[in-house]
């Protein structure tokens, strides 16, 4: 359980901003994911927050070979995914399976949910042999809840959750060993996401997969996660365990998100102090000097805005912080609904 | 909708199938569930909507006659097209002759009958030929993009530039000019070039901006993660989800070219007697509308069911292959 199944290491993705039609002019760059290392071990979660435009979704696709990062590395048992090609890089695919976020436009709508299914047999033919195929989609379909008979419907016949199930059916198609969920449970409803969450853990639990779970709902994250890493504009800005994160965050930003929690017991609820943050995200094209969070930080110093704090363990606290007066703050936590 | 095994996945736990077991799920339904669920793919569900439609089966049905008229012209009539007697010179529609005679005594429905080949396969071929070569560009230009796009698209504006009228004149007076001798068939190649050559940008841009809108769904995305090729995507993902406004646009493209042989024809560019066309007939027709009406409305009328039964069908095959309309 401690080998270490992805590493990422200084993953930089930028994007370019042009402007003109035929000469095309780069005037900046959007730095959506900058400089991000974390480790994955096998069969773990590691959840992966943060509000709108942080990286996230950046950080999903580069980790699915989507994109090309611009610099840094994303290690796959040792080996460089971005730097394989041709029958390497199919047999990658095959191990790291993607749940994405909108179950209403990943799914084609004009594919029956055999054939939804059966495409990761047809793209890797060597996995399952053509006759068995039928077989095997079945049985995905009754592994993650939804009725075998159903395999000559199409998505729009679903409910959402039913085709987030299609979705999470058609990644465990070829046993992968990582699947990384992009917010796969944010388009559902509470109830929803409730039995889509369980799915998944039940399906790690008899898989033995390890997820990068993407969301920006706290609660959710928790409920899943072994890990969790909290994002701010392209950067990690604090790493721990879900104790470590949920019941001792370090990092004013992580701080302030955990006091935006609602907090279920009416009678804790007037002792909570809640964080609020003044001004907007900065841009992403120019994120400020130095700590990137000290424009909405009530801690700020010209330190901050001299020196980019590295996500490191410092005095008083047992897990990695990217805040030079990382301390420890007492809001009342969210405490997972048990 | 309800689904009773999603909801009680949550409340109750299930018995656990082991995952390699080999046995069909659904061992204990009976044969006839057995029987529904035999696999099917979007154009095997299609075909079973079309089965149920009556304007999939007029139009059909309409389709074959014509193709069969085109074919085989002689299956439905005996008179001559070709060959006519001044004596009956504009004579009415009557038992002997259901269409009349028109103005130099030839049988206006032998003409009919015979003018649907050189009608329905220029229309045809050049529809076909402006979808393929207008569908592939498009589909290229707007999946690969940036400077093929670029290209391709520019290529297809000084198309889009030259008047349809003043294109087929130039490209046909070169190549079947007064005084040359091209037999029909070369005719017919020619004018379905012209009208192929001249038509294939609006196809390109409808194909193009379908693409663009379609490749960058989380479906592509998804089928990319998953490894799918290039082909793949395109034929399984992108061509089924673009299709729709070609298939309509086709359609309507049909009558379109009928009309526009029969421009060519009028014009004295296009096909010429005594090889018969629904255009030829229309165009002669027009100096004698008012003393002979008839002589234009059996032609047009051929005309406007063969285009009507294209459209209908055109509108058919869309409906079915999209599940959300079944």
């Amino acid at each position: 359980m401690t080998e270490n199944i992805i590493e990422v290491r200084d993953l930089v993705k930028h994007y370019p901003v042009t402007r003109g039609i035929v000469f095309k002019k780069t005037t900046g760059h959007v730095k959506a994911v900058d400089g991000v290392s974390f480790d994955l071990k096998a069969g773990e979660t590691l959840g992966v927050v943060g509000e709108s435009g942080c990286g996230k979704s950046t950080l999903a696709r580069v980790l699915m070979n989507l994109e090309r990062p611009t610099s840094g590395q994303v290690l796959y048992k040792g080996q460089d995914i971005s730097k394989l090609s041709g029958g390497a890089l199919r047999r990658l695919r095959r191990q790291i399976q993607l749940v994405m976020q909108d179950p209403y436009t990943s799914l084609n709508p004009r594919m029956t949910v055999g054939d939804l299914i059966g495409e990761p047999f047809e793209i890797h033919p060597e996995v399952a042999p053509r006759g068995s195929r039928r077989t095997k989609v079945k049985e995905l379909l009754d592994l993650v809840g939804l009725n075998p008979e159903h395999i000559n419907r199409y998505p729009h016949q679903f409910s959402g959750g039913q085709r987030q199930r299609i979705g999470i059916a058609r990644a465990l198609a070829l046993r992968p060993e990582v699947i990384v969920c992009d917010e796969p449970v944010s388009a559902l409803d509470v109830s929803i996401q409730a039995q889509v969450m369980n799915l998944l853990e039940k399906l790690q639990a008899e898989f033995g997969l390890s997820y990068v779970f993407i969301a920006h709902d706290l609660s959710v994250v928790r409920h899943l996660s072994d890990r969790v890493a909290v994002m701010y504009l392209g950067k990690m800005v604090e790493v721990g365990t879900e104790d470590e994160i949920y019941e001792r965050p370090t990092h004013p930003y992580t701080q302030a998100l955990l006091s935006a929690v609602p907090v279920p017991d009416p009678t804790l609820r007037d002792n909570k102090a809640i964080i609020r943050l003044t001004g907007d995200v900065p841009s992403p094209i120019s994120p400020p000097s130095g700590c990137r969070f000290r424009t909405r930080c009530w801690k700020a110093q010209d330190l901050c805005a001299q020196e980019v704090p590295l996500l490191q363990i410092r005095p008083g606290s047992d897990h990695p912080s990217a805040c030079h007066f990382a301390e420890r703050r007492e809001i009342v936590p969210a405490h997972e609904v048990a | 909708m309800s689904d009773p095994s999603a909801a009680s996945l949550v409340s109750t736990p299930r018995p656990e199938q082991p995952s390699e077991a080999g046995a069909p799920v659904n061992a204990g339904l009976p044969e006839s569930a057995q029987k529904q669920q035999k696999p099917r793919g979007l154009l095997g569900d299609a075909w079973i909507d079309l089965r149920r439609k009556p304007l999939f089966w007029i139009s059909a049905t309409l389709i074959v006659i014509f193709v069969l008229m085109a074919a085989f012209p002689s299956l439905f009539t005996s008179g001559d097209a070709v060959n006519g007697a001044l004596s009956r010179s504009q004579v009415k529609p009557s038992a002997d002759a259901w269409f009349g005679y028109d103005v130099q005594g030839r049988d206006v429905f032998a003409r009919t009958i015979y003018g649907a080949r050189a009608s329905i396969m220029v229309a045809l071929l050049s529809v076909i030929g402006t979808l393929l070569i207008g569908g592939t560009m498009g589909i290229i230009a707007g999946y690969r993009g940036g400077w093929v796009d670029a290209l391709l698209s520019r290529i297809a504006d000084i198309f889009f530039g030259l008047p349809f009228v003043l294109g087929s004149i130039v490209i046909l007076t070169t190549f079947n000019g007064s005084g040359s001798d091209n037999n029909e068939w070369t005719i017919m190649g020619l004018v379905i070039m012209s009208l192929t050559v001249l038509s294939w940008p609006v196809v390109m841009r409808l194909m193009r901006s379908s693409v663009l809108a379609t490749k960058e769904a989380d479906y592509i995305v998804a089928a990319r993660a998953l490894g799918a090729g290039t082909g793949r995507i395109i034929l399984k993902h992108l061509l089924p989800n673009c299709l729709a406004p070609l298939l309509v646009y086709g359609t309507i493209m049909v009558g379109s070219f009928i009309g526009a042989e029969a421009t060519l024809s009028f014009l004295g560019i296009g096909l010429k007697t005594p090889v018969v066309s629904w255009g030829i007939m229309i165009s002669e027709a027009q100096n004698y509308i008012r003393v002979s009406p008839y002589l234009l409305f059996f032609p047009a009328a051929f005309l406007v069911t063969a285009v009507l039964s294209f459209v209908m069908l055109g509108e058919a095959v869309r409906e079915a292959l999209d599940p959300k309309l079944r």
